[in-house]
């Protein structure tokens, strides 16, 4: 006989504002099999935990339904109250009353009605619950980190650091990221390269570090602490081993006019080439698009020349396949295209540029040397304007979000060039000024009173050429609102940042959720940032929402602390929902027929085939099983078993139909 | 091709030669024009600023006898008119309170069916038709196309073209032989119905208009819209003594351009109507404006 126990939680107002929990109790307590029926404000607060306790003991209750928030909330939380009762965890339910009712309804009788129906749903269900056991597997203590820009360079380390092997990723041929195509950073002006190429190296040489650069993820399979992933390892077309980085390949290479991505297209490469002179790995790539022998079999002055034979034309893409038991994306972020404000002349006008852009031509290491001269004529501007917002918070024409970043770098540029060109005028035209952060706020002050950088709070409708110069037509709503027109020689548009190129597919791969603008979601906004709702895959940096250098930092640190918690433990408890295939007496021994169309329709592999064989070895019937490690409790076998053989814990074809029954 | 006509209050007077020129070459490109019988003014200008309801109601009688020629499509050459009557459409669709209220006003039912489209992009279409004529006499010259405000914006309505940067009248320009330029005021407001209230800033809007076609290199600019056109081209006496020098450059009409590549006879196209004498002189080509890009 049933004694199950009803606890109905009012949420504070989030529930009990819209459903009367008190008659939600009351109403509950005539369900046949309820023994126990209450109502409190908070019930997954520690009094709230007790209520739940001390009822289990002193009514020796067997099933546990809490009405409260949705299980992916606080599930765990009511199983751990009922474990410590002494209660099969596998025994507590829950009744989503908030965002399945009172979040989506109005206050009134129907909706109290519809609480009370959850509720009598899930005591139909558990009181078919039978207790269940955690299943315990293996961790496989190696990380899997995709992108080595900042945020997976410091993830990377600090796992490494704490003793677990990792596995870096990376697409591009160097590690460094954006982090390595800025000048200087905010809000302290120390020099981008400076900071971050030390951490390249020490990735480099660090024994517990596995790098892949020029590889991408191809697919990743199982589950938390079983990872199998598959790296595509691109083909250089040459043999790292060999070569020594001496680089009389790149200064060799006939092909010298293609816009080099790390200069963000202000500067040239070479067909075989080296991203930039600090990489790491500082081993070139032959980028076969370009490169002449591959255009027209003949050239191979790269292979003529190269002093360690290291050059390999045919040279395949390799896969890689590697167990790893967590991963961290940190595939960072791109910047927006500006060709949706063709009023701006971006890619019209070659001075018209975009903030990365000028981060490259501000940068010693980029293709002025940090002098700031503009592309078209190589000339030092005399004015610059720089908009910031130019596709940021703009819901009709751009992104609705802020990206966050901007109003930092722009006030970093109109700053870098005040101090290069001494005589050059700098206008930023703004919206507002977000400038939250330690020292933020004091740094724009600094431009603009210090160095003297002219703030316009205003849009800029048009920027157009006349007489060799750009007209920034644009308002001053601070100052009457007047039409202003500024000369400029160099325009700086802060474009919005974006989730990067592929990362909708890289989520559908890594089965991760992410939002509408293609940033990856975190578990929890507030409490859960660096987890993703996929238990093993963590985020970290701007693949998340767009982040500065030490908030991306911070979160690989977390995520990395997160990934080396995960692997303290050498087992972990996995969550016994998972199917199985019955056995029966002989001479049955299975109502399965053998048909194995749950074989064709598992997404996991996780059913096998079993032959049953007489004492004697003779075959008797082959059927199916499932492995209980790869399986994840979809129930698609379930519903395709045309004999009813294979059921799925937790969510059995009986509790489901207990449940549709108690509706009726 | 039947299309639904409705010409609008300009096209009858100050835009005569707009209605004439249309009519010649919807008539050399086969395209059937039926006027809407009984057609009353649009509100333009105005209406819009004084009372919204009727600001709906004047296009919307305009639509209900459009409906009632049986055309799929109606033509609407003047930019002003075209914006209120694309407006008025979307807003009855989007409100059957409003559409309930209008459609007693005026007496009559509403669907709704039948397209607005503008000059630009009914010509666009036929162009691209395989009836389509020859050109005769490629209309070779440098032309700054004019899109004035209301043809593409505001973009959400009216859905035609990119809102800053237009490109149709640019590329019809091109299939008929012609160079245009590329000037930075093809979407800048000339001042429109201020004409009458404050000359002085028409005069000082138009003037930046017509001095950027001109240093583009630009013999003529080609408008689409009559209030434009008459800014433009009957504002230019005072567009001069507000600058304090002469601009030369003539402002034809779309369809004027077009019927001239296509053999058209001056007299039918109204090239004598303008105030700015439709002469092709080349302006002088300052080589440094040129944009660089």
């Amino acid at each position: 006989m049933s004694r199950i126990g009803v606890f109905v939680c009012h949420c504070g107002e989030n529930i009990g504002a819209t459903v009367d929990c008190a008659r939600v109790a009351e109403m509950s307590s005539e369900l046949p099999g309820v023994v126990h029926s209450v109502d409190y404000k908070y019930m997954c607060s520690d009094p709230g935990q007790n209520l739940i306790k001390e009822a289990v003991k002193e009514k020796g209750l067997t099933g546990v339904v809490v009405a409260a928030c949705s299980p992916r909330m606080h599930e765990p939380t009511f199983r751990r109250a009922c474990a410590e009762a002494g209660l099969n965890p596998f025994l507590c339910e829950m009744a989503n009353v908030r965002e399945h009712c009172s979040w989506v309804h109005e206050k009134g009788e129907q909706t109290t009605q519809k609480a009370a129906d959850l509720v009598r749903i899930l005591v139909e269900k558990v009181k078919r619950n039978r207790p269940l056991r955690p299943i315990q597997v293996p961790v496989t203590k190696t990380a899997l980190v995709l992108g080595g820009g900042i945020a997976g360079i410091q993830a990377s380390l600090d796992i490494a650091n704490a003793g677990q092997k990792v596995i870096l990723v990376e697409k591009d041929p160097s590690i460094g990221g954006h982090m390595a195509q800025l000048s200087e950073t905010f809000p302290t002006l120390d020099c981008s390269q400076c900071i971050l190429t030390p951490r390249m190296v020490e990735v480099a040489q660090h024994p517990n570090i596995t790098l892949l650069s020029y590889s991408e993820l191809e697919s990743l399979d199982g589950f938390i602490g079983n990872f199998k992933a598959r790296i595509r390892k691109k083909a250089r077309k040459v043999d790292e081993k060999l070569c020594t980085g001496c680089a009389v390949c790149t200064q060799k290479c006939p092909q010298k006019k293609i816009p080099s991505k790390f200069n963000a297209a202000l500067g040239m490469r070479t067909a075989i080439f080296v991203p930039f002179p600090q990489a790491v790995p500082n081993k070139p790539v032959i980028d076969v698009e370009n490169c002449r022998y591959f255009k027209t079999g003949k050239c191979a002055i790269c292979q003529k020349l190269c002093p360690a034979k290291a050059i390999r034309y045919e040279q395949e893409d390799e896969i890689i396949e590697v167990d790893v038991g967590a991963v961290v994306c940190a595939t960072g972020f791109d910047v927006k295209e500006t060709d949706f404000f063709p009023e701006y002349g971006y890619g019209k006008y070659p001075d018209v540029i975009t903030g990365l852009q000028f981060e490259r031509l501000a940068s010693a290491s980029g293709p002025t040397l940090g002098e700031i001269r503009r592309p078209s004529d190589n000339k030092i501007p005399e004015t610059i304007v720089f908009l910031a917002c130019a596709g940021s918070r703009d819901r009709a024409k751009g992104i609705d979000y802020c990206s966050k970043i901007c109003c930092m770098y722009t006030a970093k540029h109109a700053m870098l060039y005040r101090h290069k060109v001494h005589s050059g005028k700098a206008y930023v035209f703004y919206m507002d000024i977000r400038a939250g952060g330690k020292m933020y706020e004091e740094f724009v002050r600094r431009a603009i009173e210090e160095d003297g950088a002219v703030y316009v709070r205003g849009r800029v409708s048009q920027i157009y050429e006349r007489d060799g110069k750009l007209i920034v037509k644009g308002a001053d709503t601070l100052l009457g609102g007047e039409p202003i027109e500024i000369k400029a020689d160099l325009v700086v548009l802060a474009t919005a940042a974006v989730a990067s190129t592929g990362a909708e597919e890289l989520a559908q791969k890594l089965h991760i959720s992410y939002d509408s603008y293609k940033f990856f979601s975190e578990a929890h906004p507030k409490l859960r940032p660096v987890e993703t709702n996929t238990a093993g895959i963590f985020l970290a940096g701007a693949c998340q929402a767009p982040k500065d250098i030490p908030e991306s930092v911070a979160q690989a640190s977390g995520a990395a602390s997160k990934v080396c918690g995960l692997f303290s433990k050498d087992q972990l408890s996995r969550e016994p929902l998972i199917a199985a295939v019955n056995r029966t007496a002989p001479p049955l021994f299975s109502t399965c027929t053998g048909c194995f169309l749950c074989e064709s329709v598992c997404p996991y592999r996780a059913i096998e085939r079993e032959t049953i064989s007489a004492r004697d070895g003779k075959p008797i019937k082959t059927v199916a099983r499932v492995n209980p490690g790869l399986c994840q409790g979809c129930g698609t076998c379930v519903s395709v078993c045309r004999v009813k053989a294979i059921d799925l814990d937790g969510f059995s074809n009986n509790q489901l139909y207990a449940e549709v029954k108690a509706l009726a | 091709m039947r299309v639904a006509y409705f010409p609008g209050c300009s096209l009858q007077g100050s835009a005569r030669e707009f209605d004439e020129s249309l009519r010649a070459v919807a008539r050399r490109i086969g395209l059937d024009l039926i006027e809407v019988p009984d057609w009353n003014c649009c509100g333009a200008s105005s209406g819009h600023a004084v009372d919204h309801l009727l600001s709906v109601a004047l296009p919307a009688r305009i639509l209900g006898l459009a409906e009632k020629t049986g055309a799929q499509d109606l033509l609407v050459p003047c930019s002003a008119c075209y914006n209120r009557l694309v407006t008025a459409r979307q807003e009855l669709r989007e409100d059957q309170t409003l559409k309930a209220e209008v459609c007693e006003l005026i007496e009559m039912e509403l669907r709704l069916t039948v397209r607005v489209r503008n000059i630009v992009e009914v010509l666009k279409e036929a162009m691209e038709g395989k009836d389509f004529p020859a050109i005769e006499t490629p209309f070779v010259h440098k032309v700054a196309c004019y899109y004035g405000c209301l043809l593409v914006r505001p973009h959400k309505i009216v859905k035609f073209d990119r809102p800053e940067d237009p490109q149709v009248m640019d590329e019809l320009m091109q299939a008929i032989g012609a160079e245009p330029v590329d000037w930075a005021f093809k979407v800048e407001c000339c001042g429109a119905g201020m004409t009458l209230a404050r000359t002085e800033l028409v005069a000082k809007l138009c003037g930046r208009i017509l001095d950027d076609a001109e240093a583009r290199g630009a013999e003529v600019m080609i408008a689409a819209c009559p209030m434009c056109h008459a800014n433009l081209d009957m504002r230019r006496p005072d567009i001069e003594a507000l600058a304090g020098r002469k601009f030369a450059i003539p402002i034809m009409y779309i369809t004027q351009a077009l019927g001239v590549a296509l053999g058209i006879d001056a007299s039918r196209l109204g090239l004598d109507r303008h105030m700015v004498p439709v002469v092709f002189k080349r302006a002088e080509q300052p080589g440094a404006d040129e944009p660089r890009a």
